[in-house]
């Protein structure tokens, strides 16, 4: 281990604080705590904590060798093997915007066309470069409402059916404040429709935060939900699926003020879980209340084209008290990654991705219907993800399916233990990395369950 | 250098023209010199509004720095320049005239004299350059 400090300075520093030695330094903390066992192993060398981690991994069962029908917010899709390349190269790999930005002239047009192509994508009028994942960009929206009315409109309307882990993070981000949050709870039947939320309206309302695909994966039509909303003066924000967007209108076209989204369908691994990308789309109007860092492009002295951080006293590095998040990080890497994906498919390619994952889905969704004892909740349209009420508990079935090599449904319980209706539904993704043939090994799965 | 006799500043480099009992404030000319092109003006009070002095009144931004604009002297918001936030640059062209920010009825009178004249803050000003 490297120290940078040898003895003769550390017994100079110990002498101008006047403590004699180190152990005095800590003796305010209890003997006990002082110097802890760590029980840790005896030391490997880098080859036998290789096979050790390798033995780990090994125990893990993947998407890579299980049929996967898990959804619920990240999903399985196909990645371009040119996208790991392009992230890959050295000069994009460094994860962090460096601190003197405008060197770095390839990171910024990389965000810069980032930010294009999801105002494109979304249908509005600029894009920030992106915040850490799903649940953090729609609590930024939060923020951005509450700062937008300055604390004069302190409630926010939140659809029963937004991702229950963007709930959480809303929660928390808003924890302590002024704001109240409506319309989410528990006492609510979350599949409700967005029909729910007109009576909440009024005219203390910030804000009002619907998800398209919904967590059920249901899609609405919410242009008259924005018209109510805009006519009792709230803003309304939408939290995407973007690769759903390949197929369905963009929520700039019925009136979204703000768009958030989970960017890892479009180019990012599972992962666990992370890192993940936070999608934030706004109008030029609100542009000043955005949070997160933000690309523009200008000319410099020589008239040559070229990239800059814009509107930086937004951020909190300048006015740390009044900007309207603390957070100014955003995923760069992962937004190189979903650029490079749309750019590589298109708008062409993301419609196909986006039309095989709705008509795969709606193949599953039919075929699971015919089966004794199963039931697909239906009612709304919906993209590639539909609750469907097993015959016996969702542990049991998804035991069922691992044992032929599929990773079942979400389990909705988990999500909703009070809502007894919901004690055996699932909630299954469809990507168009399912084969029909891996759609009909589920639904022979199913049925063999029921059977038993 | 302009700094008119008949207003009243602040150490932040606010003015107020008490005319009767109803008091205009804006940004000093030093300050939008210090600030160069102002790019952006948010007034953050409404008209019924009841500001105490030292209250935020409203936020400016230039191409190199931010900077808040605090009320003077405490009273109720009887009109705000609803025109100033789409013509930000007359920050610049305009300090004491078309780029006064909001007009207030004062609650108290008092608060004034702890207010610098246009003496005392040609000094502070000087000093600062």
């Amino acid at each position: 281990m490297y120290l940078p400090h040898t003895d003769a300075e550390r017994q100079e520093m110990l002498s101008v604080i006047g403590v004699a030695s180190l152990e005095d330094l800590f003796r305010m903390v209890p003997a006990g705590q002082r110097f802890p066992e760590l029980g840790l192993p005896e030391p490997m060398t880098e080859m036998e904590v290789s096979a050790e981690l390798n033995a780990m991994a090994a125990a893990n069962e993947s998407t890579r060798n299980l049929v996967c029908f898990l959804g619920a917010g990240a999903y399985n899709h196909y990645i371009p093997a040119a996208v790991g390349a392009i992230i890959s190269r050295g000069e994009f790999l460094s994860a962090y915007t460096p601190y003197q930005p405008e060197i770095s002239q390839g990171t910024l047009q990389a965000i810069f066309e980032y930010q294009s192509l999801v105002a494109a994508l979304t249908g509005m009028e600029v894009s920030n470069a992106s915040h850490y994942d799903g649940a953090t960009a729609v609590a930024e929206a939060v923020s951005m409402a509450q700062a937008h009315f300055r604390g004069k409109r302190t409630r926010i309307i939140l659809s029963p059916a937004l991702n229950p882990q963007y709930l959480e993070t809303i929660r928390t981000y808003t924890a302590g404040s002024s704001l109240t949050l409506d319309g989410c709870d528990p006492a609510v039947d979350p599949m409700s429709g967005p029909d729910c939320l007109y009576d909440l309206l009024d005219s203390q309302t910030a804000l009002v935060v619907v998800q398209y695909p919904d967590f059920f994966g249901r899609v609405y039509d919410y242009r008259p939900l924005a018209e109510k909303a805009h006519q009792a003066g709230a803003l309304f924000a939408v939290a995407v699926n973007p690769l759903a967007l390949g197929l369905l209108t963009p929520p700039g076209e019925f009136g979204a003020d703000i768009v958030t989204g989970e960017g890892q369908p479009l180019g990012i691994p599972l992962s666990y879980g992370g890192p993940y990308l936070g999608i934030f789309a706004t109008k030029m109007e609100y542009v000043r209340k955005m949070a997160g860092r933000l690309v523009g492009e200008t000319v410099d002295n020589r008239g040559q084209r070229a990239y800059v951080l814009t509107l930086t006293a937004r951020e909190q590095h300048i006015r740390r008290e009044k900007a309207t998040s603390n957070i100014c990080t955003n995923q760069g890497l992962m937004a190189l990654a979903s650029a490079v994906y749309m750019s590589l498919l298109g708008k062409q390619g993301l419609r196909e991705v986006a039309e095989l994952c709705y008509h795969k889905a709606h193949y599953a969704a039919s075929q699971i219907a015919r089966l004794p004892g199963y039931t697909v909740e239906a009612g709304a349209v919906f993209f590639n993800e539909f609750a469907v009420h097993c015959p016996i508990p969702v542990g049991v079935t998804n035991a069922h399916l691992l044992d032929h090599g599929i990773l079942g449904g979400y389990e909705l319980a988990q999500a909703y233990p009070h809502r007894r209706e919901l004690d055996n539904a699932m909630l299954l993704a469809v990507t168009e990395m399912n084969s029909k043939d891996e759609i009909d090994l589920l639904v022979e799965a199913l049925a063999e369950v029921s059977n038993d | 250098m302009n700094i008119p006799i008949e207003l009243k500043y602040t150490e932040n480099d606010e003015w107020i023209k008490v005319e009767g009992n109803v008091g205009t404030v804006g940004l000093t000319d030093y300050a939008q010199e210090q600030l160069s092109d102002v790019v952006f003006v948010e007034i953050l009070l409404a008209v019924g509004d009841t500001p105490a002095k030292g209250d935020s009144c409203a936020t400016v931004e230039s191409v190199k720095a931010a900077a808040d604009i605090y009320m003077p002297a405490s009273g109720k918001v009887i009109a705000i320049n609803e025109g100033l936030p789409g013509a930000p640059e007359t920050v610049n062209s305009s300090p004491y005239g078309d780029a006064w920010m909001v007009k207030i009825e004062l609650s108290d009178p008092a608060e004034l004299g702890t207010l610098l004249d246009a003496a005392a803050y040609t000094a502070k000003v000087t000093k600062e350059e």
